[in-house]
């Protein structure tokens, strides 16, 4: 049997498959055995209670959906003190997502979150729809490495930083996130969109502006990965498109430690369950003993390079 | 027809008979077997289905989440929520009710029988029949009648009289009328086309009810106009009330945030989930639209 077992830093996630932030909260137990996840990963959570965005919230396009949801929570006390013991009931790791629109309030909130139910701060320097100087950070390296430094200086926690795929170099800005002591990449976000109704000629979200979310990304955040893992020594989390067992095993051979899902729970909500399933039953297959042999196991090396020569291969 | 493009990757939905592993959950992601999906009339169609057992416990008011077939061999990415009409346990069958509107919608239409058909529930916070209610007073338009009427179900087996005023646009498309009778209620019905819908009649009928001492409680769904009536004439004599509330739907856990509405709870407007802290609602916290 495959130990899916896979290591960040210092924590154990006993297989790679987590949920992606805001697409998964507790009450999702009602229907799965969270005990089975990799880890638990908390909506992200703002200093102040927030109503979040006027709705519609969500729509469908050709390829997927767009979601604008404006970080509704009911604020930092109120989090530490309700829900991070609803999560603390079950046994894997506590991943907790936080934004805010200031460098300063970050790293004041990761001191408030470094808790002992909380095993993880995943800093999201990337909610598309906020500004690149108010909060999406991670379209800058500089604000980057301002954001990070200021919150490891704040928290002994292990440091996640989730990334945007809207930025034009995410390899600097990886870098910059490394460089600044985070312990780990959580790459991506969603990718700022806009739907207009033919109907009505109005925008098909109350807030304008929305995160596409779509399977068809996965190859563009895939290449992300990849390009990110080359430079990085930090683990890295997968995120974009995963619905099935294959694209764990793809993101893992790109250079991911673990994956997380978003889209495919909403679809299946007994998605991850299936994926974990899947995901022992392939490497088993393979004779695979690790699923961690997988990590950036990529055979990009050895490539062929000469286009007569590849041409002149089977197919 | 395949109404399940990507089945390979829904192998933990429970089939009528399977074995269940997590016997514990409260809510499960079914594959069930359509046994008939007829018209019942130019717009709405009934859909019957073989469910696990475990898919049984739906009780009137709550919701499954459907996994709409493509009408157009385009992906329907989001599930659509759709109220439970009728739960026959001893046929370990869930029945649905549906107006056929956009693609989703569309897409349940082509379901033919023996086809398999994925929907997660049962889910969210159905009607509450309170101990001392006598008699109750359901009243719904279009589709909210799909909501509203295993109330009456409910209702039977608590030996709690029903008066179900039905509007409708005419006579022909009056829906649930057999079902709410066979179930022992009785049954008004208010059309567009002779008037008798019209707000100040509905009201008269309820006014009647209420001296009748007929009108314990109040149910509503499905219309803004009657809903409005309801809260006004339930403030007026101090009849409580429950609303079930619609909203764009995506996750059905109450972890995603996208089907918010607006209630007013001692003064103040808040939002709530359509499909955790409802669907159905204290019908005078609910804000109208
Ligand atoms: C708790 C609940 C119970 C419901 N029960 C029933 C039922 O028993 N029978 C039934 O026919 N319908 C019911 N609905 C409404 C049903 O979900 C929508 O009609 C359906 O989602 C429309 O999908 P579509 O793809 O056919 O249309 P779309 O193309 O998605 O939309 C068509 C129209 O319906 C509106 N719409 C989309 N989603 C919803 C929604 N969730 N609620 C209300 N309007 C929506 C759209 O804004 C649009 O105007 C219920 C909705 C909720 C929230
Ligand atoms: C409804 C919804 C809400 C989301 N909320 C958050 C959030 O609060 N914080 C965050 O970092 N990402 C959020 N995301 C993005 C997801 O975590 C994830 O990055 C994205 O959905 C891509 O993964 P997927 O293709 O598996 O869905 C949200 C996505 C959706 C669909």
């Amino acid at each position: 049997m495959v130990d899916l077992s896979v290591k960040i830093g210092d924590i154990t996630l006993q297989n790679p498959v987590t949920p992606a932030s805001g697409a998964f909260s507790w009450e999702y137990n009602d229907v799965i055995d969270l005990n089975r996840l990799g880890g638990l990963v908390a909506k992200t959570i703002c200093r102040e209670p927030r109503l979040g965005n006027p709705t519609p919230r969500m729509a469908e396009t050709e390829g997927g959906i767009i979601q604008s949801i404006g970080l509704p929570g009911k604020g930092i006390e109120y989090f530490v003190a309700h829900i991070v013991p609803e999560y603390a009931k079950f046994k894997p790791p506590l991943i907790v997502s936080v934004s805010s629109e200031s460098i300063e309030d970050f790293a004041a909130l990761a001191a408030e979150l470094s808790v002992p139910d909380v095993d993880v701060i995943e800093a999201n320097i990337s909610c598309p729809t906020r500004n690149s100087t108010g909060g999406n950070f991670a379209m800058h390296e500089g604000y980057t490495r301002d954001c990070i430094q200021a919150m490891r200086a704040k928290t002994k926690k292990p440091l996640w930083v989730k990334l945007s795929p809207n930025a034009g170099d995410i390899v600097s800005i990886a870098k910059a996130a490394e460089d600044a002591g985070a312990d780990c990449l959580v790459i991506a976000n969603t990718f700022l969109s806009l739907k207009i109704r033919t109907d009505n000629f109005r925008p098909a979200l109350g807030n304008k502006f929305g995160g596409l979310v779509s399977p068809a990304l996965k190859p563009i955040i895939l290449r992300m990965v990849y390009q990110v893992a080359k430079v990085v020594k930090i683990p890295i989390v997968g995120i974009g498109g995963v619905t099935k067992a294959e694209d764990v095993v793809e993101y893992m051979l790109a250079g991911a430690s673990a994956v997380g899902v978003g889209y495919a729970g909403f679809r299946n909500p007994t998605a991850l369950i299936t994926i974990i399933e899947d995901l022992a039953a392939w490497c088993n297959e393979r004779g695979i003993k690790k699923v961690a042999e997988l990590i950036g196991a990529v055979r990009d090396q050895d490539m062929e390079k000469d286009p007569l020569v590849a041409a002149s291969a089977g197919v | 027809m395949p109404s399940e493009p990507k089945g390979k990757y829904t192998n933990s939905a429970l089939r009528a008979g399977d074995q269940d592993p997590y016997p514990q959950r409260l809510v499960g992601e079914f594959i069930g077997t359509v046994v008939s999906n007829r018209s019942v009339n130019d717009e709405y169609k009934h859909l019957i289905l073989d469910v696990h057992e475990h898919a049984l416990n739906a009780y009137a008011g709550q919701m499954f989440h459907l996994l709409c077939p493509s009408p157009d061999d385009e992906e329907v990415w989001m599930r659509r929520p759709m109220s439970v009409y009728r739960v026959d346990r001893q046929a370990g069958q869930v029945e649905f009710l549906y107006k056929v509107e956009g693609r989703g919608t569309r897409g349940i239409a082509t379901l033919a029988p023996g086809d398999d058909f994925n929907l997660a529930g049962p889910l969210g916070v159905g009607f509450k029949l309170q101990q001392g209610w006598n008699n109750i007073v359901v009243l719904g338009r279009g589709v909210g009648l799909a909501t509203l009427a295993p109330l009456s179900q409910l209702a039977a087996e608590r030996g709690i009289g029903v008066t179900a005023i039905l509007s409708a646009r005419n006579p022909a498309v009056v829906m649930s009328k057999e079902l709410f009778e066979g179930l022992g209620a009785r049954t008004i019905t208010v059309v567009d086309s002779d008037g008798s819908s019209a707000i100040e009649n509905v009201e008269k009928i309820i006014e009647a009810l209420i001296a009748e001492g007929k009108a314990d409680a109040f149910f509503t769904c499905g219309s803004n106009r009657l809903l409005k009536l309801m809260q006004r004439l339930g403030k007026k004599h101090n009849i409580p009330g429950q609303v079930a509330m619609e909203q764009i739907m995506v996750c059905g856990f109450g972890a995603c945030y996208v089907c918010m509405r607006t209630f007013e709870v001692d003064g103040q407007r808040v939002l709530r989930r359509v499909c955790r802290d409802g669907p159905v609602f204290n019908m005078q916290e609910a804000v109208g639209w």
